[in-house]
């Protein structure tokens, strides 16, 4: 009898501290966040009232805050589904395919990945600007610019965001699937080639499903970076604007 | 004896333990690092130091909101923080809305440390008659008006000259030469953020309506925005938004803002709402030749009317949670003393104290001299309102500069969705 418990207490010991430090650390906060919407007050003052769920009901009539919504739920499908496209098709080349300069394309393709993502804005700030821009110069061999695109301007702000945001997330993804695709044992592909399936049938039929796993776990990724990049993203490159055009949820509050 | 000794040490321990808080009292100041840098306030505080035996622990930053934010949540507030209003963080605004800031009306009687004129005798005048210095309007000062700036529309004299053409004293003045500069491919006007546009509408309101009509449109008061007031207003400036180059809401950001800037000196654009620091800030860029800075107050309505100049000044302040609200006071005192007036113009800051125009250099001189030419000063700003959620100043009145000039929004539908947030603010007004 007297071993089991001193067994119970030992065990209880041996788990407490992570049990104490989850809840003080991780529960207690996440609660606290819930109380603290409940209640009005200012950053910076010790005074607070209470209000029931009325921010939230102010929140959800603020037209500024469906905007940001609107745009951050846009830029996660948008961004996910194109760099998801991309990624797949340049892993499956690159691992697939006998081409010249191959690792030189792993480099030039994950490269954007270790850039900061205020350089990033930077070089993309420098394309999209409006009278000798990468982008506009560009354009302008093949029409008149007297009335040049404005990248950043309202109408297409967030698409020169998704833009910006493909090209940094696209390297990673690629070496996430290209690590997966060359586990797939290459007798597959040989057996295939004897029955006459062509390079898209391979893709579709053996490539995509064999690497299925992690493709699974690759959205999730998406969608948990996705979301903090586009916040940086539009800090950095639009600070929201014009008029609260690109603004996302992360930057609502400012 | 021993045990004597042993107490005798024991007590000599524990003194040395609280000696350091009361050798000296030393007094924590954070001040934003604008284009004026942050020596400045390292030579002010060492001479505060010198003058009062106060030890000062100054903070500067770019960024001082995040600097500073994070301690201040923690319920830790320097003692004097120097950060004006109409920052995009709007941290000022936040102590102005929670009453969170100490009054400092007595600083004004104080006598500045040093010398032995009053802080009130120093101050120019009107300066602490506003909103921007007594936030509730209730006669009590908490704020102490800073670093002052004529701000107006800025302009290539040179290109001027060249052309042979004045500069206009009145809105249909303006537009005429907009037409003119158009035939010549420049544009009349950009701004380099929409955030700029506060010192501009607020002259524009007096200009048009005088201070009658500021005091009721910045108090919102009922009907103000479907007076005939208000209708020139923004008739203005969506006549402006037409003649502003297109290029400019696409750049009018806190990142690109330079390169609206640069239309100016570029020739690509002929004015461009601004302050004094603008030629600090544009000192290394490239520019047209024969460019030359010109300043101009904002054009009259009506032939013979005055035109108006918006007085920009920055704050400093105290919170009310400062643990050392006395000395804090001193410092706020001693920012008027001549020693420090002369050591903040040697970098272009210049204080809102009498006489400080012998202190002036260069284009300055022309800046600052722009109310000796007619043009009428401006000050003051939007009144102070209890939190709205949602509703915050510049999305209302400023921020939809870009989208009229993109052509996304027309003033009608502009000034409706005015009058709808003044009737809150009106609401909440403090």
């Amino acid at each position: 009898m007297k071993k089991t418990i001193g067994r119970k207490g030992f065990i209880f010991l041996c788990v407490a501290p992570a049990v104490i430090l989850f809840l003080v650390f991780m529960v207690l906060p996440t609660l606290n966040v819930f109380r603290m919407s409940l209640y009005q007050r200012g950053a910076y003052s010790p005074t607070e009232t209470f209000v029931g769920l009325s921010n939230f009901t102010q929140l959800f009539q603020d037209a500024q805050f469906v905007r940001s919504m609107q745009n951050t739920i846009l830029l996660v499908v948008v961004v996910t589904i194109i760099t998801f496209a991309f990624a797949l098709v340049f892993a499956g080349i690159l691992t697939r395919e006998k081409i010249k300069g191959q690792n030189f394309f792993r480099i030039v393709f994950y490269i954007p990945n270790i850039l900061s993502i205020v350089v990033i804005s930077g070089i993309f700030s420098a394309i999209y600007k409006p009278e000798n821009g990468m982008l506009n110069s560009i354009i302008g061999l093949f029409r008149d610019m007297t009335d040049p695109i404005l990248w950043k301007g309202e109408r297409l702000v967030m698409v020169s965001i998704v833009i910006a945001m493909v090209w940094q997330a696209i390297g990673y993804y690629m070496v996430m699937y290209m690590a997966s695709m060359s586990a797939v044992p290459g007798s597959i592909y040989e057996s295939a080639d004897l029955d006459g399936a062509g390079r898209m049938r391979q893709f579709f039929q053996i490539t995509i499903p064999l690497i299925w796993t992690n493709i699974r776990t690759t959205l999730t990724f998406f969608i948990i970076s996705t979301i903090n990049m586009a916040f940086l993203f539009v800090k950095a490159m639009t600070s929201g604007g014009p008029n609260g055009a690109s603004e996302v949820v992360l930057g609502y509050a400012e | 004896m021993k045990k004597l000794l042993s107490i005798a040490l024991a007590l000599v321990l524990a003194l040395s333990l609280c000696s350091p808080a009361m050798a000296a009292e030393t007094i924590q100041v954070a001040a934003i690092e604008t284009a004026y840098g942050s020596e400045i306030w390292t030579k002010v505080a060492e001479a505060f130091t010198a003058q009062t035996g106060i030890a000062v622990d100054l903070i500067t930053d770019k960024n001082l909101e995040d600097v500073i934010g994070p301690a201040m949540q923690g319920g830790e507030f320097p003692d004097v923080i120097h950060l004006a209003t109409g920052r995009p963080a709007g941290l000022t605004e936040q102590f102005i809305k929670d009453n969170n800031m100490a009054e400092i009306t007595d600083v004004l009687s104080m006598t500045v440390p040093g010398e032995d004129k009053l802080v009130s005798e120093k101050i120019a005048g009107g300066f602490t008659d506003t909103s921007l210095t007594n936030p509730y309007n209730d006669g009590k000062t908490y704020m102490a008006p800073m670093f002052y700036s004529p701000c107006g529309l800025f302009y290539n004299a040179g290109l001027f000259e060249e052309k042979g053409w004045t500069v206009p004293a009145t809105w249909d003045e303006m537009w005429a030469l907009g037409e003119t500069a158009k035939a010549e491919g420049i544009y009349l006007f950009t701004y380099p953020t929409a955030g700029y546009f506060d010192a501009f509408l607020y002259a524009l309101m007096y200009s048009v309506g005088g201070t009658e009509f500021f005091e009721a449109a910045t108090h919102y008061e009922e009907g103000i925005w479907d007076t005939e007031e208000a209708k020139t207003c923004f008739e203005i400036i969506g006549k402006l938004a037409s003649y502003t180059n297109p290029i400019t809401p696409a750049q009018a950001n806190n990142q690109d803002f330079t390169q609206n800037q640069q239309l100016v000196l570029d020739n690509k654009a002929l004015f461009m709402p601004n302050g004094t620091w603008i030629v600090g800030e544009m000192a290394e860029a490239p520019r047209a030749e024969g460019f030359k800075w010109g300043m101009t107050a904002l054009p009259a309505v009506e032939e013979g009317g005055a035109g108006y100049s918006y007085t920009w000044f920055e704050q400093a302040w105290i919170p009310a949670g400062a643990v050392n609200q006395d000395a804090a006071k001193q410092f706020i005192a001693f920012l008027y003393s001549d020693v420090a007036c002369e050591i903040f113009a040697s970098a272009g800051a210049i204080q809102p104290v009498l006489g400080i125009a012998d202190k002036l250099e260069g284009d300055n001189v022309m800046f600052y001299s722009i109310y000796d030419h007619g043009a009428k000063a401006a000050m003051g700003n939007f009144a102070a309102f209890n939190a709205i959620p949602g509703i915050e100043l510049s999305p209302v009145f400023f921020e939809p500069v870009n989208s009229l000039v993109a052509g996304e929004l027309t003033v009608e539908q502009w000034l409706e969705n005015i009058k709808a947030a003044s009737d809150q603010m009106r609401a909440n007004l403090k």
